[in-house]
Order: C-alpha cells, then sequence, then structure tokens
C-alpha cells in the first residue's frame, strides 16, 4: 500500500488514488522535456546558446532572436509536441480497447482513411481550395474511415478482434487507393502527397498551435476521465461488464477520442507512423499497467519523440530540412522489430 | 439479501435455441453448482443470469426486477462475475487488479473512498494475497492467480457471486483451495455463490444445492444427495457408473465404468470392507 498516495477530501466527496511511481515519473519527464525542448530551441542553421534562449523567453533577451525562436522555431517545436502527445495517447486508447500490444492509429485505419483524403485534396481539389483546408480534409478522412470501421465491425457489439480485422483490411484498401492516386497524380501534386504521406511539421506557425491545441486540450483530459473504463476493459468484455461497465458505450466513447486526437495531430503533421504504437509501450515500461499513470506519461513521451525527431530533421543534414516521419520511422522501425522478437520469445 | 431467479428463459447463439423456457430459483445464502455434459448450456445459462448474455425470450430477475433493465453499475453493486479463464494484461498488479473490484461504487471524482479501500484490504485478507500486492498477476502461480481474480469480485461486496468454472485449468490442490475459500465465504457471510463445475464430485461435495443441466433445460435439482443417481449420470453426462460414498465427507461421489488397470488385490480389499 506503501506505493499509493491517497487524497481524499474531508468529506468523501473528492477521492483518488495515485501510484508514487507514476506521479515521481512524470514530474522527472516533465523536467527531461522542458531540458530537451530548450536544447532543441538552440540548435538549427543559426545556434543559439541555451541561456540566451531562456532569456529571451522570460522576456529579458535583446530581441535579436524573437524571429528565429518565435516564428520559427517555437511554433513548430510546440505543434510536433503536441502531435506526438495526441498520437501517442490515440495508440494507448487503442492498445488497451483492442487488448492488443500492437494496436495503434496507423495500424486501424486512422491514418490511412486521413492519408488517402490528403492525397485526394492535394490531387484534386488543391487549385480550387487553399492548401489550408487540407488539414480538414485529413481529419474527415479519418472521421469516415473510423466509422465505417466500426459501422462493418458491428455484430451485436463491436468485439476487438473484429475491429482489428476490418480496421486492418480497410487500411490495406485505403492504401491501395492512395497508391493508385499518387502513380496517376502529375509530379508535383505527387511530390507534395509523398511529403505529406512521410510527415512534416516544416512550416508550422502559430495559426496552427492554435488549431491544434484545443484538440489535444480537450480530448487527452477526456481520456484521463475515461480511465476506470479503460482499465476495466483491458481484462476483457465479460469481466468489464460484471464489474458495471457500459462496455459498448465506453468502447465507443474511448473510439471517438482515440480517432479525434490521431485525426488531428494526422491533419497537421501528416502521416507519421510509430509514435502511436511506441509511447505507449515506453510509458509502460516506466510506470506500469495503469491507464490514470500511463496517459499522462505516453503523452508526454509521444511529444518528445515527435519534436526529437524533427530537431534531428532539420539539424543532421543541414542545410537540408528533412521531414520528421523519416526520422519517428527510423527509431520507431527497429523498436517494433524488437517488440515482435520478444513477443516471440515469451 | 438479494433473490435471483429466471422465468422461462430461452438463449441461443443465433437461431438454435440452447436453454428452451427455463425456470429457476437460486436458494439465497447457499452454494448453487450448476453441472451438466460440455455444450449443455450450463455457462450459457450463467453467462445469462450474469446478464453478459441477452435472452432470446423470457428474463432473469433481480429481486423480482429483470435485470436487464436495470442500471448495470446498480446491478454491479449486488453480484459480482467471474467469468472462465479470466486474462490479465501483462504487468498488471495484484492491487491493481484487486481495486477495479470497487469500479461499480466510483464517479467522476470518487475513486478512493475510506470504504473502498477497507473493501480492498478485507477482500485481500480473505484471499490471503496480502503479501503479493504489487506482484504482476500473471507472474503467479495458476492458483495464486485465480484467488486474485476472485478477490477482485469480492471487492465487489455484493450479496450474490457467480463464477464460470473457477477451478479450470488448476490442479487438485488449488482446486480444493478455491473452492474451500469459497465454501467459507458462503458459511461466515453466507453469501449466495452460483457457479458451473465440470467435476461431479467436488461439486456434490461443496454444494448445497446442485442443478443438472441436460436437453437444454433443468434435469433434475435438489440437494446432491437427492439427485446423483447413477441414472441421473446415465442420462445427463451420458456414462454409466456407479454411485459411492466419499469416505470422509459422505457426499455421493460417482465411479465411472469403463476400461483401466484393475488391481485384483485391492478389489478384494474393497469387498471386505
Amino acid at each position: 500500500m506503501n506505493k499509493y498516495l491517497s487524497l481524499r477530501n474531508r468529506s468523501g466527496t473528492v477521492s483518488f488514488l495515485l501510484e508514487k511511481k507514476a506521479i515521481a515519473t512524470f514530474l522527472v519527464l516533465v523536467c527531461v522535456f522542458i531540458i530537451l525542448f530548450l536544447g532543441g530551441l538552440s540548435v538549427g542553421s543559426t545556434m543559439l546558446h541555451p541561456i540566451e534562449v531562456i532569456k529571451h523567453l522570460f522576456g529579458l533577451g535583446s530581441g535579436e532572436y524573437t524571429f528565429i525562436i518565435e516564428t520559427l522555431r517555437l511554433p513548430r517545436m510546440i505543434v510536433a509536441s503536441l502531435v506526438g502527445a495526441a498520437l501517442g495517447v490515440s495508440g494507448l486508447i487503442l492498445q488497451g480497447m483492442i487488448r492488443n500490444p500492437l494496436g495503434s492509429p496507423d495500424i486501424i485505419g486512422i491514418t490511412g482513411g486521413a492519408s488517402f483524403a490528403a492525397v485526394l485534396f492535394i490531387n484534386y481539389f488543391s487549385n480550387t481550395f487553399s492548401i489550408k483546408w487540407l488539414p480538414l480534409a485529413a481529419i474527415a478522412g479519418a472521421g469516415v474511415m473510423s466509422l465505417l470501421i466500426y459501422f462493418l465491425a458491428w455484430k451485436r457489439g463491436v468485439t476487438p478482434v473484429r475491429l482489428v480485422l476490418i480496421g486492418i483490411g480497410m487500411a490495406a484498401a485505403a492504401s491501395a487507393m492512395t497508391t493508385m492516386m499518387l502513380v496517376l497524380g502529375d509530379n508535383y501534386a505527387t511530390s507534395q502527397a509523398y511529403l505529406w504521406l512521410t510527415g512534416s511539421v516544416y512550416g508550422a506557425n502559430w495559426q496552427h498551435v492554435y488549431a491544434l491545441l484545443p484538440w489535444v486540450l480537450i480530448f487527452i483530459p477526456l481520456a484521463l476521465l475515461f480511465s476506470k473504463t479503460a482499465n476495466a476493459q483491458e481484462l476483457g468484455d465479460s469481466v468489464a461488464s460484471g464489474l458495471g461497465v457500459s462496455v459498448q458505450r465506453h468502447r465507443f466513447g474511448l473510439l471517438l477520442i482515440s480517432v479525434a486526437l490521431a485525426g488531428a495531430a494526422v491533419a497537421f503533421a501528416g502521416a507519421i507512423g510509430f509514435v502511436g504504437l511506441i509511447a505507449p509501450h515506453i510509458a509502460r515500461k516506466l510506470v506500469g499497467r495503469s491507464f490514470g499513470s500511463l496517459l499522462p506519461v505516453t503523452a508526454l513521451i509521444g511529444g518528445m519523440i515527435v519534436f526529437l525527431a524533427d530537431v534531428v530533421a532539420r539539424t543532421a543534414f543541414l542545410p537540408l530540412d528533412l521531414p520528421a516521419g523519416i526520422f519517428v520511422s527510423g527509431i520507431g522501425a527497429p523498436f517494433f522489430i524488437y517488440l515482435l522478437y520478444r513477443n516471440r520469445h515469451q | 439479501m438479494y433473490a435471483l431467479e429466471t422465468k422461462s428463459l430461452t438463449l441461443s447463439y443465433g437461431n438454435d435455441p440452447i436453454i428452451d423456457n427455463l425456470s429457476l430459483q437460486i436458494p439465497q445464502g447457499k452454494i448453487t453448482v450448476f453441472v451438466g455434459s460440455n455444450g449443455c448450456g450450463k455457462s450459457t445459462l450463467l453467462r445469462s443470469i450474469a446478464r453478459l448474455l441477452k435472452p432470446q425470450k423470457g428474463a432473469v430477475l433481480l429481486d423480482g426486477k429483470e435485470i436487464t433493465k436495470l442500471r448495470t453499475k446498480e446491478v454491479a453493486r449486488n453480484m459480482a462475475v467471474l467469468p472462465q479463464g479470466p486474462i490479465a494484461p501483462e504487468g498488471l498488479t495484484v492491487m491493481q487488479l484487486v481495486k477495479q473490484g470497487r469500479y461499480p461504487y466510483h464517479n467522476l471524482l470518487q475513486h478512493w473512498s475510506k470504504e473502498d479501500e477497507q473493501m480492498v484490504r478485507k477482500a485481500l485478507k480473505d484471499t490471503n494475497l496480502e503479501q503479493l500486492v504489487d506482484r504482476p498477476v500473471d507472474s503467479l502461480s495458476g492458483g495464486q492467480r485465480q484467488r486474485a481474480w476472485v478477490a477482485m469480485t469480492l471487492a465487489q461486496g455484493t450479496d450474490i457471486l457467480l463464477l464460470d468454472e473457477p477451478t479450470t485449468y488448476l490442479d487438485m490442490a488449488h482446486q480444493i483451495d478455491i473452492l474451500d475459500l469459497l465454501f467459507e465465504l458462503n458459511e461466515k457471510e453466507q453469501r449466495t455463490i452460483v457457479m458451473v463445475l465440470h467435476d461431479l464430485n467436488l461439486a456434490s461435495r461443496y454444494a448445497h444445492h446442485m442443478v443438472a443441466i441436460h436437453n437444454k433445460t433443468i434435469y433434475d435439482q435438489g440437494k446432491p444427495e437427492d439427485i446423483i443417481t447413477s441414472e441421473m449420470v446415465r442420462n445427463v453426462f451420458q456414462m454409466e457408473c456407479d454411485i459411492s460414498v466419499d469416505m470422509l465427507f459422505g457426499t455421493p461421489i460417482c465411479i465411472p465404468h469403463g476400461r483401466g488397470r484393475v488391481i485384483k488385490s485391492g478389489r478384494k480389499a474393497m469387498s471386505l470392507i
């Protein structure tokens, strides 16, 4: 019991039980996050001293780095962090829901739907509509695709296995159609589409931050409210129902949150893969199994993975500024293989 | 105390009924055991009583009210369910599992009341798991693991406990361990326990009330000593047997006919008794 911290008000109307290890891990990660974030702000084609960056952020700087920090780097890193956090939490929800460690928004078709819609938009509508509408197209694609998967998987309720299988099938179909459009499209559109499919936060500005922030600020806390039922669902449908969970209703709610987060992230950063898969796994290694502890830690780790990948992407091959997605996959792919390898030997 | 009964219950997967027009009253404060051959629908019946399966026709009544019309959290405060062969997620600790038994009492802001804490402590104590609270469930032995699941249902603090084959995959010692635990819970706290058991001999030892399921309905029910006969076993399990008496408990035991080694001196010794 001494691994837990219980909080109660006097009347007993508010009571929580927190895991001490999770709190400690979270606080350490926040510090690491801040330090790495400052590091990320300092590096680039113009190297800044971290002290200068801190001075600037507290309004004590000379103002000569305003453009580099406030216009170029800060919004981009914030967008990268938000994208990573959203994808991480989305994957965490899916892995718990389908009771399978390989669940993630890119595997069950959410990203596939967004990609299809984005490529469709780039190929056929980018002349008529401003590119500003691309995120909306992507998010709509993710939403339509998930609804489709959900209803196809429905058979007196949705079972996780059907959800995964139909998700994988739909992802494959979407990917085939996306490829077909790439092949048929003209060169410029195709190169644009490829960039989007790799995933990049290049050119992210404050508008993007403001557009993405509400999604993350609404849906991540909302997911936290579902933590009890998410934990119960991991015990299986029968056990969860026995405990009094309205399994189908809560499953739909959780899926909706997961889709909203993944859809928003993918809309602004393209089809960045693997974060949704690996961030929850790393978090589980750190804080164990409880959803309430995992969620904030996964968000931090997901955010860190994407902004670090982006920092590497824009500094490793200066003056080239590569899409962050390459490096997320670069870290993600080997981890994924390691995961499969470990599962095989259990 | 809550009364539990089924009223002309018909259950089916697809079109073929598995249970047809079955009415049953579960005796309060007693251990009731469902027996029957594989696929006879005893687990299906239990799942339906646990509201995990919607009836095609008829109803399950909890205290006279139709169970599917009650709020599921409300039901969970009166009736706990342990399905067959539950699997804990990798790395989940005993404590994390057992405290989920308190789910039906939680709301948006109340996640760990004093009562939650007391009930979880008591459940861990009753199942003798206090030393293992921080161990991952998947690292425990089969018997300990099943005790952890039972502890979760105990933490639910319900009068009624439904268990679907709680002894599957356990060796004999651990089967007795789990059944003794349930027997004690019934004896000390008069909880109503309903379970499905495969082993007719163990069932007859622990059940106050036995319900034999055959041909989509109840073949017979009552005290094991009243209903277990070689004819009943022949009809329900399609097996020939002799019925004897347990040397220690006096409960009926079923000795199947069939093939196997015969030790003459052993038989002679028995005939002398």
